[in-house]
């Protein structure tokens, strides 16, 4: 039995899980869960990273629990039950947050919390963790987290570099760039850029993989 | 008086939760197709924001802030019970929803048939915790306060999906490039959109 469980760990099915979501199956730009919080958080990279980390680190335990107790919870309450598991995740994460990197809670505010309410969440564990065993529901987790973090971290990058010529705090752009006339889009650091770039984003990535494509 | 009508206005339209936070972008994005269903999400969403940022405004300031427990005895003001707050918060939103289900759908089944499939999508929408998130954060010092900040809110992002969901219907025959139909063109329109409202940064109240 053991030995059963651990050849299959890794097998190509398991390794789907985390692959598939950072492209074809990814949660912000195809299954569209998660946005709220992607937008807020990407303004600089720092934030943007921390912030990814704990969705990767929620996701992957609150599916790895509720994939644990799914036979134990009755269907008509388990909105409140998954709540309840997510809401003490994250109250762990933001404890933990506020101890050890306190200046990005704070430019982080309530989008820690919100990390509660996060499609992502609510989707994976109704569409996947219910119905599946704890291992690959980890991995699923871990998948998914990715997939919204390479978007988060992306758009940091982008905003960051662009916004204020600086990238996780340092400046990157040489003064002699400046000395030219290039200026830093402040436009870039705005809220409405940043639903801009990830449109340009799901533009880019279903050109290139056309099955996305809306049919209407 | 005149406090109130600046908060409500700005929660409307300078701290718009849709184009200044991007609360609520999941439920914006699904379920703006047709200004009729948007409607009634907005109306939805304006109906519980209005109840429960209030409830959480007196759970956090009689339970949850450091020394609120002093009203029950004064052994009690050293305590700080607000790492609970996301729990506490979460439970009422959820409880708040599914009591408004059950009063609606015994004094008013007309309106129960046109919010009913909303109600339960509430609850994990990220603009109702949002407000009360905010309101935590921003310390607002009446109830009074909370819930006419919270009405605002609820206001201005039913202002947003139904702004959207108009758009989206008109878009129906316009030409756009296969790749950016659909999800695409609809986050670049809530951009431009944004950057629209971001115009009204230069009231001052």
């Amino acid at each position: 039995m053991k030995t059963k469980e651990r050849e299959s760990l890794f097998s190509a099915k398991n390794r789907k899980l985390i692959i598939n979501p950072l492209n074809a199956d990814n949660p912000i730009t195809v299954q569209v869960l998660g946005i709220c919080s992607a937008l807020a958080v990407t303004a600089k990279l720092k934030p943007a990273f921390v912030m990814a980390l704990s969705v990767v680190v929620v996701t992957a335990f609150a599916n790895l629990v509720i994939s644990l107790i799914r036979n134990g919870i009755p269907p008509r309450i388990r909105i409140i039950v998954q709540l309840t598991v997510v809401a003490t995740l994250v109250i762990l994460v933001d404890q933990l947050l506020k101890a050890y990197v306190y200046d990005v809670s704070r430019q982080l505010s309530v989008f820690v919390g919100l990390i509660i309410t996060n499609c992502i969440l609510m989707g994976r564990l109704e569409a996947f963790a219910m119905a599946n065993k704890p291992w690959p529901s980890f991995l699923d987790g871990i998948g998914n987290g990715l997939g919204y973090s390479w978007i988060l971290i992306a758009l940091g990058f982008v905003r960051e570099l662009f916004g204020s010529g600086t990238l996780w705090g340092y400046p990157v752009l040489p003064q002699a760039l400046y000395d030219l006339g290039y200026k830093n889009n402040g436009l870039i650091i705005l809220p409405p850029m940043a639903l801009i770039l990830v449109g340009l984003i799901i533009w880019i990535q279903r050109s290139r993989t056309p099955s996305l494509i809306d049919k209407s | 008086m005149q406090e109130y009508i600046n908060l409500f206005v700005k929660s409307i339209f300078i701290d718009n939760m849709v184009f200044a936070f991007f609360l609520g972008m999941c439920s914006y994005l699904a379920v703006s197709k047709t200004v009729k269903t948007s409607l009634g999400l907005g109306v939805a969403v304006i109906f519980v924001l209005t109840i429960t940022v209030p409830v959480n405004f007196l759970i956090q300031n009689y339970l949850l802030a450091p020394g609120a427990l002093s009203w029950i005895s004064p052994s009690l003001a050293g305590v700080d019970l607000n790492f609970l707050s996301f729990m506490m918060f979460i439970a009422t939103i959820a409880s708040m929803v599914q009591l408004v289900e059950m009063v609606v759908e015994k004094f008013s089944p007309a309106l129960y048939n046109s919010l009913g499939i909303f109600l339960p999508l509430i609850a994990v929408n990220c603009a109702i915790l949002g407000g009360s998130l905010f309101m935590q954060e921003r310390e607002y010092p009446t109830v009074v306060h909370a819930t006419v900040f919270g009405l605002g809110s609820g206001i201005g992002w039913a202002i947003a999906i139904i702004g959207i969901a108009a758009i989206r219907e008109k878009m129906r025959y316009s030409n756009i490039p296969a790749p950016l139909r659909g999800l695409g063109i609809s986050f670049i329109l809530t951009g431009l959109m944004a950057l629209a409202f971001m115009s009204f940064l230069g009231i001052k109240l």
